[in-house]
């Protein structure tokens, strides 16, 4: 599904990514673990296609196709979906709107039919149930006063709307409880299938205690420092980064 | 809803092109001779076999107007408006002026049509009774019988001044009299058509009343006068729209509106305002210099202004209400959009003289490529507006690093008991909204028209339904070209 090779990454000429590879199945789980500034986010944001960020050496490919040659709609319209660290504020436009028009887009851009508003209602109401998301938040503004619980229960279901085949969650475990922590693990439980990969960005373990892991990759200075099984995520809680940060 | 579905279809296929209404009707007219003089006046007066008096008020008018100077206090630049070289009357050629929808020349019709603005009642949007006038005249009116059944009067202004002279005499000038500015006097010498509405005591107008206005001759301006009287107790929601052909030099419009509310009376008027903008480059386009007030006569009468204005080169527009009944409201609620070279000096004034008047602004301005956006308001607190209320809020949005927004808010207080709110905001459609909505899979331009109505949305829902979702495209299309 993803193939990520020698990938290589600037950010105003300063080097962030330093040569990653990695492969990512259809049905697997992938979690990518590491310190603070070791370019996680920098990863979501280029698989994401957003600007300022330039790839100088290296390829990835997903589903077969050059990713990299994508726009960004282009590749959202292909089913990559990025679970945002911190979800924007669009002042005016109601959750509901947002939502709507986003999946018309994709749907358009699969050649499927747009749904209206009954049939788009129909369809969010089945998934808004086990996210305890109500009418009336989805009546608000996208993310406008929407506490941290909610603006990541918001990016869960636009992810169960949209449906991607690859879903990147970055720290989406970032700012909530521990109620709240199960809710979006549940959400995001209940979207895993054989024909969908994930990969999830995290700081700490909890997370990947009510999401489990295929594989747990540590990220330490632009590079893929050490790759494992779910245990490696265990051994990372006990020891700290401090092996990795210091082995540069 | 046959008709919405026309008209959301005639959008559609707005949305692929820039500017759709710019065609011209090829149509025999019959003008004035070109320029401005006393006879030009008479030409007009006697085109429509009006009264002595009214004749005398356009004279008067002229020539006040031959004392005035052009106002240069707003922020618009255009170069010297040589007012010799327009023409003041043009109007389609007709043995006798139609009796019925049967009797309107098929060209025209087609060119309403073309508008998405059919003007055979069977096709109309269901609820809106249409006035459509075409450069200088009313070519037809839709439900005309309809309402006459209920005692509403819906007609051209110089139908009114011919059937109902009493009142265009009582109100006429009453609420922006002929020496107001420059532009309203020279309306008040040359104005032509327009529409008049009365509605009588303690009804409730059954459906949306609408003009449509069409400039088509070139070199022609158009000088429109509505007057739209809501007698006690009444309510009336009245909308225009507006388009003219793309032609290469400007052409000027010069309209005046006037609004009466008596007693518990209540005036809704909307205007969506497409004329023509002009190119990219800046050539061409509408002068749009308009003088609207309204007046809250009586107590608890009310008066909302809503305009969407995405055209025109220059608009210069400031929708007033005078109110002096006790407890009588005021609104003004404005989206304006400028985009290439277009200039929009616009806002409005709240003048408070009842006690306990209350009035509400919230400005929208959005600026995009060279476009220049000022909101230019007054709030006046008379001596009598014991415990008088207004909140104002203007809001600016930019797109692009060549635009620019201005607020320019003067506020007067003579009363001590008055309050006067004012919030000021301006921002920018941000790299990380957009974004987001195009890792949702939204194409660049569409985030950017669902940012932006998102920004308008608090204007965008005083519109009547059936023409919110217009204003929305609208407002759309105006930005296209804005981002990339």
């Amino acid at each position: 599904m993803l193939e990520i090779r020698n990938l290589r990454v600037t950010v105003d000429g300063k080097p962030i990514l330093k040569g990653i590879d990695l492969d990512i199945n259809a049905g697997e789980l992938h979690a990518i673990m590491g310190p603070n500034g070791s370019g996680k986010s920098t990863l979501a944001y280029v698989l994401a296609g957003r600007e300022g960020y330039e790839v100088t050496e290296g390829t990835v490919r997903y589903k077969g196709r050059d990713l990299l040659a994508m726009s960004t709609e282009e590749r959202a319209g292909e089913g990559l979906f990025l679970a945002f660290q911190y979800p924007v504020e669009i002042p005016g436009v109601s959750s509901t709107n947002f939502l709507k028009t986003a999946l018309n887009a994709v749907r358009k851009y699969r050649g499927e039919s747009e749904l209206d508003a009954m049939q788009f209602l129909k369809l969010v109401r089945q998934k808004t149930k086990a996210l305890g998301i109500t009418d009336e938040m989805l009546k608000r503004a996208v993310n406008v006063g929407f506490s941290g619980g909610e603006k990541k229960r918001n990016e869960v279901l636009q992810m169960a709307v949209l449906e991607p085949t690859l879903a990147v969650l970055d720290e989406t475990d970032s700012g909530l409880d521990i109620d709240a922590l199960r809710i979006v693990a549940d959400g995001v439980n209940a979207l895993r299938s054989p024909a969908r990969a994930m990969l999830v960005i995290t700081h700490y373990q909890r997370l990947l205690s009510h999401i489990v892991p295929d594989r747990v990759h540590v990220l330490a200075h632009g590079r893929i420092a050490r790759s494992g099984g779910k245990e490696l995520a265990l051994e990372l809680e006990a020891k700290g980064y401090a092996e990795f940060v210091e082995a540069a | 809803m046959a008709g919405a579905a026309n008209t959301v279809e005639q959008l559609r296929s707005v949305t692929e092109g820039k500017y759709k209404y710019g065609f011209v009707t090829e149509i025999e007219e019959e003008r004035a001779p070109k320029g401005l003089s006393e006879d030009t006046v008479r030409f007009i007066a006697a085109k429509k076999s009006e009264p002595e008096w009214l004749v005398a008020w356009r004279l008067k008018a002229f020539r006040h107007w031959l004392t005035m100077e052009e106002p240069s206090w707003a922020l618009v630049h255009y170069p010297p408006i040589d007012y010799q070289e327009h023409y003041y009357y043009s109007a389609p050629k007709a043995k006798e002026g139609p009796k019925s929808l049967g009797e309107v020349d098929p060209e025209l019709l087609k060119t309403y049509e073309k508008l998405g603005i059919p003007l055979r009642e069977q096709e109309m949007l269901a609820g809106v009774a249409v006035d459509a006038v075409f450069d200088s005249v009313s070519v037809a009116t839709t439900f005309k019988g309809k309402l006459e059944e209920v005692g509403i009067i819906f007609c051209s202004i110089s139908e009114a001044v011919q059937k109902h002279p009493d009142l265009v005499r009582t109100y006429l000038g009453s609420v922006v009299p002929y020496s107001d500015n420059f532009f309203a006097t020279l309306n008040s010498a040359v104005f032509t058509d327009g529409s008049f509405v009365y509605v009588p005591k303690g009804l409730r107008c059954p459906m949306e009343l609408s003009t449509y206005f069409r400039i088509n001759a070139a070199k022609t301006g158009q000088f429109e006068r509505t007057l739209i009287i809501a007698d006690k107790g009444s309510y009336v929601s009245y909308l225009e729209g507006c388009t003219a052909p793309m032609r290469d030099e400007n052409q000027l419009h010069a309209a005046v509106v006037e609004l009466v509310a008596l007693d518990d009376a209540e005036i809704k008027y909307s205007t969506v305002q497409n004329w023509y903008p002009g190119d990219a480059e800046g050539k061409g386009g509408i002068y749009n210099f308009v003088t609207k007030r309204g007046a809250c006569r009586g107590r608890n009468a009310k008066i909302s202004w809503t305009q969407v204005e995405t055209g025109s080169a220059i608009t210069w527009k400031y929708p007033s209400c005078i109110l002096e009944g006790d407890n009588s409201a005021g609104a003004f609620y404005s989206i304006a959009v400028t985009n290439n070279y277009q200039q929009a000096d616009t806002g409005t004034k709240m003048i408070h003289l009842g006690r306990n008047t209350r009035s509400r602004i919230i400005s929208k301005g959005i600026s995009c490529g060279h476009g220049q956006n000022t909101y230019r308001g007054l709030v006046r607190m008379g001596h009598g507006a014991a415990g008088a209320r207004n909140y104002s809020q203007c809001d600016s949005l930019l797109i692009g690093d060549k635009c620019g927004a201005h607020t320019v808010p003067y506020i007067e207080s003579r009363n001590r008991t008055a309050k006067v709110e004012h919030e000021a905001t301006t921002s920018k459609i941000s790299e990380d909204q957009l974004f987001y909505c195009r890792q949702r899979g939204i194409p660049e331009e569409d985030a950017v028209a669902l940012i932006v109505n998102g920004f308008c949305r608090e204007v965008l829902q005083e519109l009547p339904m059936e023409f919110a979702v217009e204003a929305q495209k609208l407002v759309g299309i105006s930005l296209e070209g804005s981002v990339g």
